[in-house]
């Protein structure tokens, strides 16, 4: 996972291409790839959460951004015009096609890493779309509206369980510990701005901004049992790019397969 | 209820009256127990079910079929739950009966011992399973135990949207390609007969005494209202236009109208089989007590991690106060 490298010259002219000729579909492809693969990976914990309750929680959380991606992945093929709907673009894109952060697709570990990076996801996912509720474009906006109400509940959940692992018994605040510093390496990334963010506008959110509301948020969560966010003795990054870790491949290779197995077919 | 006559006799004025029996309620040890173990039976089906379904969740062929799916999948979760807490009402614990699940002592629905090979199946366990299942407990809503019939009242609803949904699915499929078609014929053939044995073995023939005294008592109870045969008859007159409607072919070629018992005549499924499946030798009984046990296990430190930081909390308030 310390591939990832996103000054590493022309191969990626391609992907670089394609975002300046569409900013606006480009954008929409990285909110919804990564509602998409993390929702893929909660889907994993159904049938194998630690509590009946917990299966019902991930289901809705997985649920829920499934719905968000939906959305996004209608609305960045009918932006592109070229005729793709939400399963093309689900699909019928390759790894290096897919625009998601490098923390969605890491694997689920055990509770205490999902619920690490489900924290630092929801976090951020909640105040970029409290900010891309006043965007100038209406349908992101919209969808930003809607789901914001749904990640104000992820980060609730995420941040309730980060405090019982913390500071519940020995071995689930170890196994806590073990969880942040997992998914440190993958969380700079979020925060990454280009220029595709400032060719888009008033129309996308810039990413800089939501590290100062995020770290708050986070922070108290952690402080609140003794925790922190370790410094990161490495950092990835590069998903923006379609430059992803191993373990996105199987991810699709999974998700895809019966869809590819049987071209043109309706489900 | 210690036995003396007085609170027999009010207990069967409530069930005679068709009314409800209420946790606080005095009943005969011989109907709660008989009560546990019927809605834990349930309860266990419920969350062993999601198994075979949540199969496919990661592989659904569209996303508005992963996300109809998932949310099956977590009403199913949703099921379990309000039926354990329907069994708590009766003085045992969710924790109890889970054990006895993992340790093999109470038992679930065979129909659960079956791999979902091919997306049909979701489709079919969808139609068939859930249409079984709804066949099943529309009575229980009227059951004489007031949680367990209220907590049926519920689940019925969402069953039937299951049911219209697993339709929907393999009604595409026979719609779609030669390909498509062909794994829903498959899925049917391959689920047909052990959806009939879900709603047990024959009233008749082939169990002997036993049986037929449990299904007496529990019509006494009011906790079964119609005989497994009725209810088996139901549902076979029920489903056989909707495989019409789907294209597909029974797997049965006995399978007619009787105009004379306005019935459809059926070839009943194998009972050895079932009987084998439910004593332990389905092809994924072991799986399946498997999988759960070690989502439990795994689950342990967690769950243990709950219950000291809430212990942890409440001391902290009460030092506060
Ligand atoms: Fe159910
Ligand atoms: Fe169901």
């Amino acid at each position: 996972m310390r591939s990832g490298n996103a000054n590493s010259g022309t191969r990626w002219a391609d992907a670089e291409l394609t975002a300046r000729a569409q900013p606006l579909v480009e954008y929409t492809l990285r909110l919804a790839d990564d509602a998409l693969v993390l929702s893929q990976r909660l889907g994993e914990w159904i049938t194998r959460a630690p509590e009946l309750e917990e299966d019902v929680a991930l289901a809705n959380i997985a649920l829920d951004l499934l719905g968000q991606a939906r959305a996004l992945l209608t609305y960045a093929g009918q932006t592109e015009g070229a005729g793709r709907d939400e399963d093309a673009l689900a699909y019928l894109r390759d790894d290096r096609e897919f625009r998601n952060v490098l923390l969605v697709e890491q694997p689920n570990g055990d509770f205490a890493v999902t619920m690490a990076r489900q924290l630092v996801f929801a976090a951020y996912q909640y105040e970029l779309y409290d900010r891309l509720r006043a965007s100038a474009d209406q349908t992101l906006a919209a969808v930003a509206a809607k789901a914001v109400k749904e990640v104000a509940y992820h980060r609730e959940h995420a941040a309730l369980w980060v405090r019982r692992l913390g500071d519940g018994t020995d071995e689930s605040r170890l196994r806590m510990v073990a969880g942040l510093d997992a998914i440190r390496p993958f969380v700079d990334e979020l925060f990454d701005t280009d220029d595709l963010i400032s060719q888009l506008g008033a129309v996308a959110v810039d990413p800089a901004d939501l590290r100062e509301p995020w770290a708050a948020y986070v922070d108290a969560v952690l402080i609140d049992v003794g925790l922190e966010l370790p410094d990161p003795d490495h950092t990835a990054r590069g998903g923006r790019l379609g430059l992803h870790g191993e373990a996105l491949g199987y991810l699709l290779a999974e998700m895809q397969h019966l869809h590819r197995s049987h071209p043109g077919a309706s489900w | 209820m210690d036995g003396s006559d007085e609170q027999e006799a009010a207990f069967y004025a409530i069930i005679d009256a068709d009314g409800r029996i209420e946790p606080r309620d005095d009943m005969p040890e011989a109907y709660r127990r008989s009560l546990v173990r019927q809605i834990a039976q349930h309860a266990h089906s419920e969350i062993i079910g999601m198994q075979p379904e949540g199969n496919w969740i990661s592989r659904a062929p569209s996303l508005r079929r992963k996300a109809i799916l998932l949310a099956k999948v977590q009403d199913e979760a949703g099921h379990g739950l309000y039926l354990y807490a329907a069994a708590e009402t009766l003085g045992v614990s969710r924790d109890e009966l889970l054990d006895k699940l993992h340790t093999r002592r109470q038992k679930y629905s065979s129909i659960f011992n079956y791999p979902t090979l091919t997306w049909a199946d979701v489709g079919a366990i969808g139609w068939l399973v859930d249409g079984a299942a709804i066949t099943n407990q529309i009575p229980l809503t009227r059951c004489s135990y007031g949680p367990y019939a209220r907590a049926m009242v519920r689940i019925c609803k969402e069953e039937s949207f299951h049911q219209r949904q697993g339709f929907e699915a393999l009604l595409a499929l026979t719609r779609g390609t030669p390909e498509q078609k062909a794994m829903a014929q498959d899925a049917l053939n391959r689920w047909w007969y052990p959806s009939l044995a879900m709603f047990g073995p024959p009233d008749t023939e082939g169990g002997g005494a036993k049986r037929s005294t449990h299904t007496e008592q529990s019509m006494r109870w009011g906790i079964k209202r119609f005989s497994n045969d009725e209810l088996r008859q139901r549902f076979v007159d029920m489903t056989v236009p909707q495989a019409d409607v789907l294209g597909l072919r029974m797997p049965d070629p006995d399978l007619r109208w009787n105009d004379e018992r306005g019935h459809y005549d059926f070839t009943p499924p194998d009972w050895d089989e079932l009987f084998a499946v439910i004593n332990g030798d389905g092809p994924c009984n072991a799986q399946r007590i498997e999988h759960r046990v070690s989502a439990h296990h795994e689950g342990q430190w967690v769950r243990d991690a709950a219950s000291a930081y809430a212990a942890k909390r409440q001391r902290h308030l009460e030092g506060v106060a």
